[in-house]
Formats: structure tokens, C-alpha cells, sequence
């Protein structure tokens, strides 16, 4: 157990190095950032200073160390567009993506459970068939179409729910949050419900997938026989057992829903760490890529770390499998 | 495409034209996945629809009303003219016009081709570098085996669109926003093709472990076949069937990647509007009520993967043996 976590983590770092190597020859080789900071006629002489005083003539070698090590204590270096320190850019916006993702992975989970363990328990009725309906069309359909549709329903026709922005947000310390305003509630309705549709099919599936295995098992034929009421079966025991890779997929998805918050983001303008990386990719502005990239590395990578390492404590079989030497 | 899937199938019992040349056909159609095929009148729509969007976008010049990749076509008199069937909807804008005066029947046509043709090159690369990379880790093992898994793993952690989006950023960082709407073309494909090569990997990979232990790989290499050799024309076509269902899948993701890359504005320019473009072009004017330019690109978009998925789910389970 120890060595298979003390093996997962340090494949993790091993993970970690090789994106901070691509990060860091994003940073140092695409485009020449001393042009990014003069201007057009400044004299070769005032350019080679600026080249001088950015480290930029040192081994190769040198400067990723130095770009390593600052990445670590968060230094990314300035924003070519905003002339301000990346780290405190993305500071600010982390608040809105993480309130965003973690919403839409609640509702993701909670619907989806429901609709997955309904058809799976009453697979031929109509409304089963239309949740296998809607989670085709979950998967089918582009979140930004998605987020356009919701917002011509909701805002433009209805006007209901705003159509862009956070709301009113109330600031603790330094995170700012949008959850305890009315309007900063309303606005995150529709986002979340954008972000979430897909995970919420692909849990729904995979939650009506696992049911109907497990319905098929003995020990439900068991349960059965001793006379446990259905309600008791389903739930205490089917449930139960679907509800592991469930977790598991639902934890490795976090990292894919803040990937996916990036176009969520770009339909409702949420001021958040996405939409920043979209005006990046935009204008080119490669100290802004370069930190997103390491950070969102470093949120997935530590995610599949947990995930994996919790996964061998609920569920001890995995134990013996893992213990032998790959 | 019938021809690659049969191998796959258990052999029919009894025919002995079937190792006759040309009699693919009629052995396509004894085949049970085109059994299955007729057995779902779902799927059959589905292949209908999607057909009939590869022959509109095929036959987009004979179609359009104009060329909306052509400037000179456009004009501004006519410029947010509503669908024809509304009150406001004028002669040959069947479903309206956008800002510039743009045909957005004909801008949907010449769409269709960009987002097609993205797709079907992306599938085409990834898969190509995908199978390549597949039957090396498989045939060879050990180091390269290691080497190419790794990076897989790696990748994997990563959703497609993010790298897709991050290979965007440097191309354009490098090449500065001189690109011209081919090359973009080009860089979208790449971006891609290098984003979905890993499924294809995997699962060649795993089907030549299975395979090169197999008599006929052993006899293959007996007579002499070199490994290239051995290893497309004799491993790989017994991994065809799982290769064709991710195929068909990715389609459908390359298409939406493609479309979400040109949403966000990094993928197809304005002049040369993929469906994407389109949407997003037309969805600065929902507010001002000309729904009629995001909507029917939206729609033309999500049938076009819906059909496709349609597709895809139906290739997974005919070709699935435990589900017969």
C-alpha cells in the first residue's frame, strides 16, 4: 500500500516535470518575449539589456531551473496584456471557476444518480426512455450550443436569469464569492446547468449501467430470498455498490469540468480562470498559457493522485492486484 | 468501409465465393452487422442523415445561392434579411441573411465542408498516428512500449480540447496571426489528430498483444515477412473492428472539438466560417432578436453529431460479440 502510493506520487511529480518543461519552452520559445516588452524602434543596444536583465542569455539549463523554481513559489512572470503578475490574475478568478465546477458536479451527480438508478429500476417505462433520450442529446449536443439555447430561453425570451457575468459577489478574505447574494445565485444557474449537463449523462449512464449489473448478482438474488423489502435491496445493498465508480469517475471528471468550464465560461463571460486562458490563446499571451497550464496540470494531476489512492481503501480488492509488482 | 468490418465477424459458414474478389458486396450484405443494421430503423435514419449531410456538403456549389467565402458576393443591402417564411423574408435567402449580407443557407453549405472536412482529416491523422504508434508499442514491447504508454497515460489525464486548444495557442504564437484560413485549416486538423490519438493507441496496442502470439503471426514470420509487413496486413486487419466504432465516435468529437475551437475564436477566421464560426458570429445578434443567425447552424451542428453518435452507438454493439 505504502509502496503504491510512494510509486503514484512520484509518477506524479515525474508528470509534473515533463508539463513544466513544455510550459517553460512555451514561455522561452514561442515568440521571442522581448519583443513582447519593447516596442517596435527600440536601438538592438536597449534590446540586448532588456534580453540581459530577463536572464534570457544564461544555459538553457539555467533559465528552466529558475522558471521551475519560481513556478513553484508562484511566479509566472507579468501578462503581456493586463502588465500584471500572472499568479495574481489567476488568483482572482480561481474563486468564480472553482464555485462554478463545483456546482455544476453537485447537480451533475445528484440528477444523475437519480435518473440513472430510475431507469435502471423501471427500465421500460416512458420516462426512463426519455432520460436515455435526453443523455443522447447531452452528449450530442456542444456545450456552447447548449449554453446559446439556455440563454436565448431564459434571458432573451423569458428574461428571467442574466445572461452573462457573475452578479453581486461578497468578498472573504481573499476569496470573492457569488453564493451569498440573490443575484449572485441567479447568475450562477444557468452556467452550472451548462457545465454540469454533460457529466450529469455520462454519471447517469454509467450509474443505470452498474445497477443493472449488479441486479444480476447473487447476492441480490439472495437478498431477495431472504425477504428484504425492495426498497432495502436497491438501495441498501445495489446502490451501494455502484455508488464506487461512480466516486471514481465523478472525481477524475473534476478535472475535465474545469477544462470544460473554459467554454461555459466564454458563453456567459463568468469572469473566471477559463475565459482569462481564452483572451490568452486570443492575444497570444504566453505567460498567461503557460501558468494556466501548470496549474490546471497540478489540480488534475494531484486529483487522479487521491482518486487513485482512495480508490485501494474502499475498495480492498484492488489491494492485492496493486501489491504485486507490475 | 463494409469490406474491413467482415473480417471481424465469425465467417459465414457456408459460402465458398467468399474468398472470390468483388463478391464483397454480397458478402456485405449477408453480414450480421448489416443484418443489424436493417433491424434498426433508428440507425437507418441516422445513416440517412448523416449521408445527406456529407452529399450537401459535397454538392454545396451547386446548391448555395452564393459563394459566402467570396467577398465580393456579399452585400451589405441585404444584410440581416429574416427567413423567407416570416414576414420580412426576402426571395433567395431561404433562411436569412447575417450582418454582412452573408446567405445563411449558403454560409451553412460551405460550413458543412470545413467541419467535415476537419473532422474526417483529424480522424484520419489521429488514427493513422494512433495505429502506427499502436502496433509499435504492441509488436515491440518492452522500452518502446513503455516509452509510448507513458506519454499516452500522460495525455490522457488531459481532456482533447484543452490540448487542442494549447497546440492552437502555440502555432499562433509562433507564426504570429499571419496564418490564412488553409493553414488554419491545417493547424486545427494537427491539433486534432494530436489530441485523439490515444484511444487508437490503446486499443491496437492491446489487440496485438493478443494476436502476435497467435499460429499465424508465428507462420508469418517463419516464411520471412518483414514486421511492417506482418504487422498491416496481418495484425491489424483483426483489429479493425474496435478501430472503425472509435473512429466513428471521434468523428463526432472532432467535429464538436473543431466547432468549440472556432466558438472560442481560435479555430476557422471569420472569412472562411466553419459552423462554429457561424454560431459564434451569430450569436452577437441573439439579443438584438436575429435568432435566425445562430439558430440554424446550431441545428445543422447538432444533427450532424447527433446522427453520428446515433451511428457509433449502433457500430459499438453490432460488433460487440457478448451482446449478440
Amino acid at each position: 500500500m505504502l509502496a503504491f502510493t510512494l510509486r503514484r506520487a512520484i509518477q506524479a511529480v515525474g508528470v509534473m516535470i515533463a508539463v513544466g518543461i513544455i510550459s517553460f519552452s512555451m514561455f522561452r520559445f514561442a515568440g521571442d518575449p522581448v519583443n513582447q516588452i519593447v516596442s517596435l524602434d527600440t536601438p538592438a543596444a536597449e534590446r540586448a539589456a532588456v534580453r540581459k536583465s530577463l536572464g534570457l542569455d544564461d544555459p538553457v539549463p539555467i533559465q528552466f531551473a529558475r522558471y521551475f523554481g519560481n513556478a513553484v513559489q508562484f511566479k509566472f512572470g507579468v501578462s503581456y496584456q493586463f502588465r500584471q503578475p500572472v499568479a495574481n490574475l489567476l488568483m482572482e478568478r480561481m474563486p468564480a471557476t472553482l464555485e462554478l465546477a463545483t456546482c455544476a458536479t453537485i447537480l451533475a451527480m445528484v440528477f444523475g444518480i437519480l435518473m440513472g438508478v430510475y431507469s435502471a429500476l423501471r427500465r421500460d417505462t416512458l420516462l426512463a426512455k426519455v432520460f436515455q433520450a435526453v443523455s443522447l442529446i447531452g452528449i450530442s449536443l456542444p456545450t456552447f450550443l447548449i449554453g446559446i439555447l439556455l440563454i436565448y430561453l431564459f434571458a432573451v425570451t423569458l428574461g428571467w436569469l442574466p445572461s452573462f457575468g457573475r452578479g453581486d459577489v461578497v468578498r472573504i478574505g481573499w476569496w470573492t464569492t457569488g453564493l451569498l447574494t440573490v443575484s449572485g445565485l441567479k447568475a450562477l444557474i444557468m452556467p452550472s446547468i451548462t457545465l454540469g449537463l454533460f457529466q450529469m449523462t455520462l454519471i447517469m449512464r454509467l450509474v443505470r449501467a452498474e445497477m443493472l449489473e449488479v441486479l444480476r448478482t447473487d447476492y441480490i438474488r439472495f437478498a431477495r430470498a431472504r425477504g428484504l423489502t425492495t426498497r432495502a435491496i436497491h438501495f441498501g445493498h445495489a446502490l451501494k455498490n455502484t455508488l464506487v465508480p461512480v466516486i471514481t469517475v465523478a472525481g477524475l471528471q473534476f478535472g475535465s469540468v474545469i477544462a470544460f468550464a473554459i467554454i461555459t465560461e466564454t458563453v456567459f463571460q463568468w469572469p473566471a480562470m477559463g475565459l482569462l486562458f481564452v483572451q490568452a490563446v486570443q492575444n497570444v499571451d504566453i505567460p498567461i498559457m503557460a501558468a494556466y497550464l501548470l496549474m490546471v496540470s497540478l489540480i488534475f494531476v494531484t486529483i487522479n493522485l487521491v482518486v487513485d489512492i482512495l480508490y485501494t481503501i474502499v475498495d480492498p480488492r484492488l489491494r492485492s492486484t496493486i501489491s504485486r509488482p507490475a | 468501409m463494409s469490406e474491413a468490418v467482415v473480417p471481424h465477424q465469425a465467417e459465414p459458414s457456408t459460402s465458398r465465393e467468399r474468398r472470390l474478389p468483388g463478391r464483397w458486396f454480397a458478402r456485405a450484405i449477408e453480414s450480421d452487422v448489416f443484418y443489424s443494421f436493417r433491424r434498426s430503423r433508428l440507425t437507418m435514419v441516422a445513416a440517412a442523415i448523416t449521408a445527406l449531410f456529407f452529399l450537401l456538403a459535397i454538392l454545396a456549389p451547386l446548391l448555395a445561392v452564393q459563394n459566402p467565402f467570396d467577398p465580393a458576393q456579399l452585400q451589405l443591402m441585404n444584410s440581416r434579411i429574416a427567413p423567407l417564411w416570416t414576414a420580412d423574408g426576402q426571395s433567395p435567402f431561404l433562411l436569412g441573411t447575417d450582418e454582412q449580407g452573408r446567405d445563411v443557407f449558403s454560409a451553412i453549405l460551405y460550413g458543412l465542408r470545413i467541419s467535415l472536412a476537419v473532422g474526417v482529416l483529424g480522424v484520419l491523422f489521429s488514427g493513422a498516428l494512433g495505429i502506427v504508434l499502436g502496433l509499435i508499442a504492441g509488436y515491440v514491447g518492452g522500452a518502446v512500449d513503455g516509452l509510448i504508454m507513458r506519454i499516452a497515460d500522460v495525455q490522457l489525464t488531459f481532456p482533447a480540447i484543452l490540448i487542442a486548444l494549447l497546440i492552437n495557442g502555440v502555432v499562433k504564437s509562433v507564426f504570429g496571426n499571419r496564418l490564412d484560413a488553409v493553414s488554419t485549416l491545417t493547424v486545427l486538423v494537427f491539433a486534432i489528430g494530436l489530441s485523439f490519438w490515444v484511444q487508437y493507441a490503446r486499443t491496437v496496442r492491446g489487440s496485438v498483444m493478443v494476436e502476435k502470439n497467435k499460429d499465424y503471426v508465428a507462420a508469418a514470420q517463419l516464411i520471412g515477412l518483414p514486421a511492417p509487413v506482418i504487422m498491416l496486413r496481418h495484425v491489424l486487419p483483426n483489429a479493425m473492428g474496435p478501430i472503425l466504432v472509435i473512429a466513428t465516435i471521434n468523428l463526432a468529437l472532432a467535429i464538436i472539438t473543431e466547432a468549440t475551437l472556432s466558438f472560442l475564436g481560435s479555430g476557422m477566421p471569420d472569412t472562411m466560417p466553419s459552423l462554429g464560426t457561424l454560431i459564434r458570429i451569430g450569436n452577437n445578434y441573439l439579443f438584438a432578436g436575429e435568432w435566425w443567425i445562430v439558430a440554424f447552424p446550431g441545428f445543422a451542428l447538432a444533427g450532424l453529431i447527433l446522427s453520428i453518435n446515433l451511428l457509433g452507438d449502433w457500430l459499438r454493439d453490432a460488433l460487440n460479440p457478448k451482446l449478440r
